[in-house]
């Protein structure tokens, strides 16, 4: 399924916005993307398992708090990073 | 410890460049200098947008550098470069604490803090410190880090590391690691908060090492652990010779005594002995910088009065000199930070310090005289001096 990476993370896709994965679960698609992208993965996901307070990820334009979430096929994962910074 | 009472040979000052890795808020630099130390080349910002806490040369090569790099969006992670910074490439495995078991509250490393490369029997070996304070080594050169269970899951870490409010404001930190050059198993590490540990296992088992050190926002007297040191270094040619600038104070211990001695009582009572920074000689154990911060009221951890000033001890710390030619003579505000000052190895020993407020200071005579030779880089959180090859 599409996955559409954010510009900070695009150092690990070879610039490119929008990327292929797979995966039946939220956690399975990271690490898919993961294998795809070594190293993408713990930039926006700790080690508890838990998305980085600063990044915010979306299916199908709702946003997740967990990675336990099923994926379909035909879903649209959108990864961002939150409005704060300075 | 035990180790033999070797003396090392005092070694030859250094004659070739120096390169000064600059970590920064929103990147890191490498400035170069010349022979004379007249002229300085700068490369970077590399990582640009990165927080950078530290960047090191591995002195067992003196090619290779790591960096430590997050953003204020995405998580901690480092970099290797095997060829003086010309091109990195980032850690397979950066320092991560253990998954927490189910209903458990895991740990989260926030930034990596502190790097220091293993012992020269070691090639490869790296220690790293984070916020929250771990422990975590390499033994493939920077590319996987695993933590070391000996300190971060003893029994006592909750006790020793305190809870997120005894820290700095942006978390409580783990930094100055240093491996005995005659040693690998011997090894001190410092928090704040937590204070000052060592272990003669290499990391299996830990012992404070705080005695006679002030605690003064602790309301106990004469804790065990639970201070503040703010930089500690072990002299290289007297590795039983340890100076600390805490948040109480400058202190000396040479073991195997194990109680510091205050000797920033020695400091003017006007400017105090409270700072980040500490600096040792490279060849006379006997001589050492602080820059000294206003530590009253509520701390606003800038030169006394807006007046800059580093202060030097030939003596270790009986006395103290002023050091302030070239520096503004006053509405100087900046801090320098615990990584942030540090000695070339030439003679006259070249002392350089960055500043909160992105100004690199050099001084080619020991602090005599200073000069500015960068402004308006980001917020400097650490400068270190290295000898590359080339």
């Amino acid at each position: 399924m599409k996955v559409l990476i954010p510009s900070p993370l695009r150092s690990y896709t070879g610039d490119r916005s929008k990327v292929e994965a797979a995966g039946a679960t939220l956690a399975a698609l990271l690490a898919d993307l993961d294998s795809r992208y070594p190293g993408i993965r713990f930039r926006m996901i700790d080690e508890q398992d838990a998305i980085r307070r600063h990044i915010r990820i979306f299916i199908n334009g709702e946003q997740v708090r967990g990675l336990e979430v099923p994926l379909r096929i035909s879903d649209e994962v959108i990864i961002l990073q939150a409005l704060s910074g300075g | 410890m035990n180790a033999a009472p070797v003396k090392p040979s005092v070694p030859k000052p250094a004659t070739g460049l120096v390169a000064l890795l600059i970590a920064t808020r929103k990147g890191a630099f490498i400035f170069k200098s010349d022979k004379a130390r007249r002229e300085w080349k700068i490369a970077g910002p590399m990582f640009f947008g990165h927080i950078v806490h530290h960047m090191v040369l591995d002195p067992r090569d003196r090619r290779t550098l790591l960096a430590t790099a997050r953003t204020g969006h995405l998580g901690p992670t480092l970099f290797r470069s095997t060829n003086l910074g010309k091109s990195w490439k980032e850690a397979s495995k950066p320092p991560a604490f253990p998954k927490a078991a189910e209903g458990q509250k895991g740990r989260v490393v926030d930034h990596v803090f502190w790097l220091t490369a293993g012992h020269a029997s070691e090639p490869g070996v790296w220690y790293a410190g984070t916020s929250p304070q771990g422990l975590f080594k390499s033994e493939d050169g920077g590319d996987t880090w695993a933590p070391v269970a000996g300190f971060n899951e003893n029994p006592m870490y909750a006790k020793w590391t305190g809870g997120e409010q005894d820290g700095t404001p942006d978390g409580p930190k783990m930094h100055s690691i240093m491996v005995d050059p005659r040693d690998a198993r011997h090894l001190y590490l410092a928090m704040s908060g937590g204070g000052v540990f060592e272990s003669v296992d290499q990391g299996a088992n830990w012992t404070p090492l705080n005695s006679g050190v002030a605690a003064d926002f602790l309301p106990i007297p004469n804790p065990e652990y639970g201070h503040d040191p703010h930089c500690v270094r072990r002299h290289p040619l007297q590795p039983d010779l340890l100076y600390q600038q805490n948040h109480c104070g400058i202190y000396r211990l040479e073991r195997p005594a194990t109680r510091w001695e205050r000797i920033g009582m020695n400091m003017p009572k006007k400017i105090g002995d409270i700072g980040f920074p500490l600096v040792l000689h490279p060849r006379d154990p006997a001589t050492l910088w602080v820059f000294p911060m206003d530590g009253t009221s509520v701390w606003p951890r800038t030169s006394p009065g807006g007046k800059p000033a580093a202060y030097v001890s030939r003596n270790a710390g009986k006395s103290w000199k002023r050091l302030d030619a070239g520096l503004p003579r006053n509405q100087g505000w900046f801090t320098v930070k615990r990584q942030a000052m540090t000695a070339d190895a030439h003679h006259p020993v070249g002392v350089y310090f960055g500043t909160t407020s992105g100004e690199v200071w050099a001084s080619k005579n020991e602090g005599e005289k200073w000069s500015c030779i960068a402004s308006h880089l980001p917020h400097i959180y650490a400068v270190e001096a290295a000898e590359p090859t080339l």
